[in-house]
């Protein structure tokens, strides 16, 4: 689905990604690790045209620098870290931007289908009770699911994650990818997603690449790439045994 | 809470239209010689029906000095407020205005270096001010964004605020230095900066309302890109707004329209900054509401202002800019101190 080639960006005189290549195949829940600084996010925003890179990056053949930024959306979807809402919109309304990309001229409020996705993606996310709410009124949660909400309605096939639970209680972390999980049953979707937290990855991820100074140092299974072998030497400290006691907290069962 | 209407609706128009002609008729009947309301439907009636009008002294106060006068300050208000409430959204900044970023200083420096060195269009011998005015506005406002970009990629209120105000400090001792080697040019300039709306013709009215249509309809069509970018503009890239252009047109847009109202009124600060501010609290945030309800409530506010401005302190006539000022002032702070406690 996604093939990334020999991307390469540098800021300034800083190498941030360092001739990185993966793929992404349907189906699959790619966990992007690394510690800090490794270019985790960086690659997000190449994929999304918000970095400037070398190299290419293909969407089901098609190199993405050459679509349309409407095409692209109607791809690509992406869950972003943190959202600071300056304006009181509603949460419909936010729910409503994810249709953008679908919306033909100048005039067209909503076209067909858009009422459907826009509802399915608040029933999903639990937000329909509260769609006329300011959003500057949400808990930091709520405000998550709402996004995730608009990415939702924005139907993409793939769905980009850049550690969209990083500042939610373990609960809300649990719901949000949780749903992700959900969605990504629908065959012809897949998942790629940036966390910091390694148990997480463990527990979601079909598939892991470990990154380190811009480089890609082990891609594959998730079982394979966080496994104490590959993950020490990154961290410099004993990770893994760390990571197994966290992960009793993902325990999908209940 | 109650839904809002994700259009502006037709019955809303009607109100917003009916308050604008309200106030408008209000402004022409009230000054230095009043004159009933009665007479001036008649005088207007007339002027349109092209039927002869009495005789009185009403006709010509009416014809040649207030209608034109309203009609310049209602148009300026509407495109000011405009452009306040697309930049905005745009830079997700509700201090944003042309005066806050010191594009209006920019766009009197255009036109001010137009008089001193005499640049002139032959084809439009009126419009070196203008054109001036509005390249001005335009490269202050890409140099304003550019500086704060590369200071704090998130454009914080309090950087680009910080910007502006330096940038318009600059811009007016620039002026300063371009008046003191203006030489026999300074009487020009003089009269051209102490210009008001007061001195409005029908000229004016009609660059105005020719400025507005266009640019305004610009705006207005991109509604849906500028509530995505008011929502953030990473989000707007996501969802798939096409951002550079999208930047492009309405920095461009909001560009023509302060060096238009600039070059005809001087810089009347705050219009942009107050009007979307108290609509937004009526229409809320999302811009197919919140542009028509701007430009609306810009004409009624700039006209309330230009009235005030003539009867406060009658017979002495205040500048404009001293009215929206003082309000300005105080609803600024007033934000920025909500935006903080935030």
């Amino acid at each position: 689905m996604l093939e990334v080639k020999d991307l390469t960006v540098v800021y300034g005189t800083h190498t941030v990604i360092d001739d990185l290549s993966f793929r992404i195949e349907e189906g699959q829940w790619l966990m992007v690790v690394g510690p800090n600084g490794a270019g985790k996010s960086t690659v997000l925003n190449a994929v999304t045209q918000g970095a400037p890179y070398t190299g290419s990056i293909l969407l089901n053949g098609t190199d993405i620098k050459r679509q349309k930024p409407s095409a692209r959306a109607r791809q690509i979807g992406v869950l972003a870290q943190n959202h600071h809402v300056s304006y009181d919109f509603t949460v419909e309304e936010i729910v409503r931007l994810g249709r953008y990309a679908y919306a033909s001229g100048l005039f067209s409020g909503s076209g067909d289908g858009d009422e459907g996705a826009v509802e399915y993606a608040m029933e999903l996310t639990g937000m329909t009770p509260k769609r006329n709410q300011s959003v500057l009124t949400l808990s930091g949660g709520e405000l998550q699911r709402t996004f995730l909400a608009q990415v939702l309605a924005q139907n993409p096939r793939l769905l980009l994650l850049d550690e969209p639970t990083n500042h939610l209680d373990l609960v809300y972390q649990k719901q949000i990818f949780a749903l992700i999980g959900q969605w990504l049953k629908t065959p012809g979707r897949a998942v790629l997603s940036v966390v910091h937290d390694l148990s997480l990855a463990r527990a979601f991820g079909t598939d892991a690449l470990l990154m380190h100074k811009g480089k890609a140092v082990a891609q594959g299974k998730t079982g394979a790439v966080l496994s104490p072998e590959t993950l020490d030497p990154v961290y410099g400290m004993d990770v893994y045994e760390w990571m197994r006691t966290m992960l009793s907290q993902w325990s999908l069962e209940e | 809470m109650k839904k809002r209407a994700e259009h502006f609706r037709t019955m809303e128009y009607i109100i917003f239209t009916a308050v604008t002609l309200a106030v408008l008729a209000g402004c022409i009947c009230i000054g230095s010689v009043s004159i009933p309301l009665k007479d001036t439907v008649t005088v207007i009636r007339n002027a349109v029906t092209g039927t002869p009008q009495p005789e009185a002294l009403a006709v010509s106060i009416i014809l040649s000095v207030r209608l034109p006068r309203v009609l310049c300050v209602a148009l300026s208000g509407a495109a000011l407020a405009l452009s306040g409430a697309a930049m905005q959204g745009l830079l997700k900044n509700p201090l944003a205005d042309g005066s806050t970023l010191g594009v209006s200083s920019g766009a009197s420096l255009g036109a001010v270096i137009a008089i001193a060195f005499g640049i002139r269009f032959p084809a439009l011998p009126f419009a070196g001010t203008m054109i001036m005015a509005i390249v001005f506005a335009f490269l202050s406002l890409l140099m304003i964004l550019g500086l704060s970009y590369k200071l704090d990629y998130s454009l914080s209120t309090n950087t680009i605020i910080l910007i502006g105000v330096i940038y318009s400090m600059f811009v007016s001792s620039i002026m300063n230095v371009i008046i003191a080697f203006a030489g026999d040019k300074v009487k020009d300039i003089t009269f051209w900066t102490l210009g008001s709306l007061q001195n409005s013709n029908y000229q004016n009215v009609l660059i105005l309302t020719g400025a507005f249509a266009v640019c305004g309809s610009i705006l207005f069509f991109r509604a849906r890109e500028l509530n995505a970018f008011a929502v953030g503009e990473d989000n707007a890239r996501h969802v798939g707004v096409d951002v550079r252009r999208t930047k492009l047109i309405v920095l461009i847009t909001v560009s023509v329209l302060i060096g238009v109202c600039v070059s005809i009124g001087g810089t009347i600060s705050f219009v942009g900054l107050v009007t979307p501010h108290m609509v937004r609290m009526l229409v809320g945030p999302n811009h197919r509401r919140l542009l028509p309800a701007s430009a609306f409530g810009g004409a009624v506010f700039l006209l309330l202002a230009d009235l005030a401005a003539r009867i406060l302190l009658s017979p002495i006539e205040l500048p404009i800019g001293v009215v929206t000022s003082l309000v300005g002032a105080l609803v600024f702070i007033f934000i920025f101190y909500q935006t903080r406690k935030r």
